[in-house]
């Protein structure tokens, strides 16, 4: 079975319910109509565009081009970590700690799974690189913000706990610990909520689009848990190494609590 | 380390000796505390005696030098160096619900502290929440002392206290300096508390320097 193409027309029936839904928000002055309207536009914007990347890097599977998309998605992913924290840290570190661990993490399972789960050939072929790292990328984004803001935020509201812990002789892991485990937690709570509902309450939007471009059901399944289990893995280890070096961050080589490291808000 | 530790205390006079300490608006300031010796610090609020008591258990990036039985802090591992500063803050804070969490393993002679101090062993099982403040800053003491600190480092002590608790709080204090040895540094504003306690009394100015008052 062939994928039934979409028409401009088509598209723009669907966009008509988008702006039937601006419409109706500032009818009731939400406030959010204008920035509905403007976030539509830049989804198909972005989206036509990569489809012409994805498009032009088929046609040649170079590994040059390959490598340099994943580095883009990358920094941008870096970025996003960045701008979702309340405070994070100031300088350099503020935008290499959730870059790296994301690079890390996203890329040796990316790396894992296209050489020794799917074996395909070459292991960049871009069909299959390019969405799982995207895949990779947005959930352990997600994951790796969350953690850093919480282990950011619970520092600065807790100062007083953990000097009064350091004070009394206890080390910076025991004075942060608990503020550690919280954020490690809430990072992979998403992602393991997602894994318990998954097929019950929702089809999960890779499969979904296998389904819909003609795979058999069970063949998208399996790639679906094949997935899952990546972002787990990813999420989990980009948010545990952040967390862990974030904490180390927030102590200097004589174990005092540096918040002046945190940018101000 | 436990050896030289041990080398130390019965070759140094247990004395607390700051050289030199500067931060950003304070000092340099230099002074001693003296084995056993109880020293005063008293000055208008806002002239930096938390953070020259924060500084020196190093808490605060600083420059200058505290020394304590001749080891000094940046040669000592910060985690022993806290462990034997023992700071008292003027707010304290609790990280569990339950009080007795806070507390390590606790000998009789360190039970008997809580009575002296009229709390009831009893209260080692209650929630941090239900303690009022003044009962919170008497824990916070205790709390400090069980951990077993060789230098005291007393912020405001008995702010939240009535005349005779403050006395009492003073007396368990005494006790533990005599026992240990140990040079006290207490922050007061209470002018007839530093008359009583005092060996000698310190005075921080507006200017982050340290004059000697004569009484």
């Amino acid at each position: 079975m062939n994928v039934i193409p979409l028409s401009a027309l088509d598209l723009m029936a669907a966009a008509g319910l988008v702006i039937l839904l601006a419409v109706l928000s500032m009818v009731l002055q939400l406030g959010l109509g204008k920035r509905i309207l403007i976030a539509a536009f830049r989804t198909t914007v972005q989206l036509l565009l990569i489809g012409y990347v994805l498009k032009t890097l088929f046609e040649r599977a170079q590994l040059v081009w390959v490598l340099l998309l994943a580095m883009i998605m990358l920094s941008v992913a870096g970025y996003e970590v960045m701008a979702r924290q309340k405070r994070s840290f100031s300088g350099l570190w503020g935008y290499g700690l959730g870059t790296l661990s994301m690079f890390i993490s996203s890329f040796t399972i990316a790396l894992f799974v296209l050489l020794a789960v799917i074996n395909v050939d070459p292991w960049y072929t871009p069909q299959y690189a390019i969405p799982l790292l995207g895949m990779l990328l947005g959930n352990t984004m997600t994951g790796v913000a969350l953690s850093l803001d919480r282990l950011t935020q619970g520092a600065w509201e807790k100062r007083g706990m953990i000097e009064a812990r350091l004070i009394l002789g206890e080390d910076w892991r025991t004075a942060i610990g608990e503020i550690v485990r919280e954020a490690i937690r809430v990072g992979l709570m998403p992602m393991i909520n997602a894994m318990a509902a998954a097929g019950i309450v929702s089809l999960p939007g890779m499969m979904t689009g296998q389904i819909l471009g003609g795979s058999p059901p069970l063949e998208a399944v399996k790639y679906q848990i094949l997935i899952m289990f990546m972002i787990a893995a990813g999420t989990g280890f980009a948010g545990m190494g952040a967390t862990w070096l974030g904490a180390r961050h927030l102590f200097d080589d004589r174990q005092r609590l540096r918040l002046d490291r945190l940018r101000e808000q | 380390m436990v050896q030289k530790t041990l080398f130390f205390r019965v070759n140094r006079l247990n004395k607390l000796e700051i050289k030199q300490l500067a931060m950003p608006a304070l000092g340099p300031v230099d002074f001693a505390v003296a084995e056993s010796e109880t020293v005063t610090l008293t000055g208008p609020s806002g002239s930096g005696k938390s953070l020259l008591l924060r500084a020196m258990v190093d808490l605060l990036p600083h420059s200058g030098e505290v020394c304590f039985a001749g080891q000094c802090c940046e040669q000592t591992h910060p985690v022993i160096w806290r462990a034997q500063i023992g700071l008292l803050p003027a707010e304290s804070f609790w990280w569990s619900d339950r009080v007795g969490d806070h507390f390590p393993p606790l000998s009789d002679e360190q039970l008997r502290w809580f009575g002296r101090l009229d709390l009831d062993r009893a209260v080692l099982d209650w929630q941090v929440s239900r303690c009022s403040t003044g009962e919170r800053q008497r824990l916070a003491l205790l709390r400090l002392l069980c951990h077993g600190p060789r230098v005291l480092l007393l912020d405001e002590a008995t702010a939240n206290l009535d005349q005779a608790m403050t006395l009492q709080v003073e007396q368990l204090i005494k006790t533990y300096q005599q026992l240990n040895r140990a040079p006290v540094l207490w922050v007061s504003h209470d002018m007839a508390q530093t008359g009583r306690i005092a060996d000698r009394q310190l005075r921080l100015g507006r200017d982050g320097q340290i004059t000697e008052v004569r009484v």
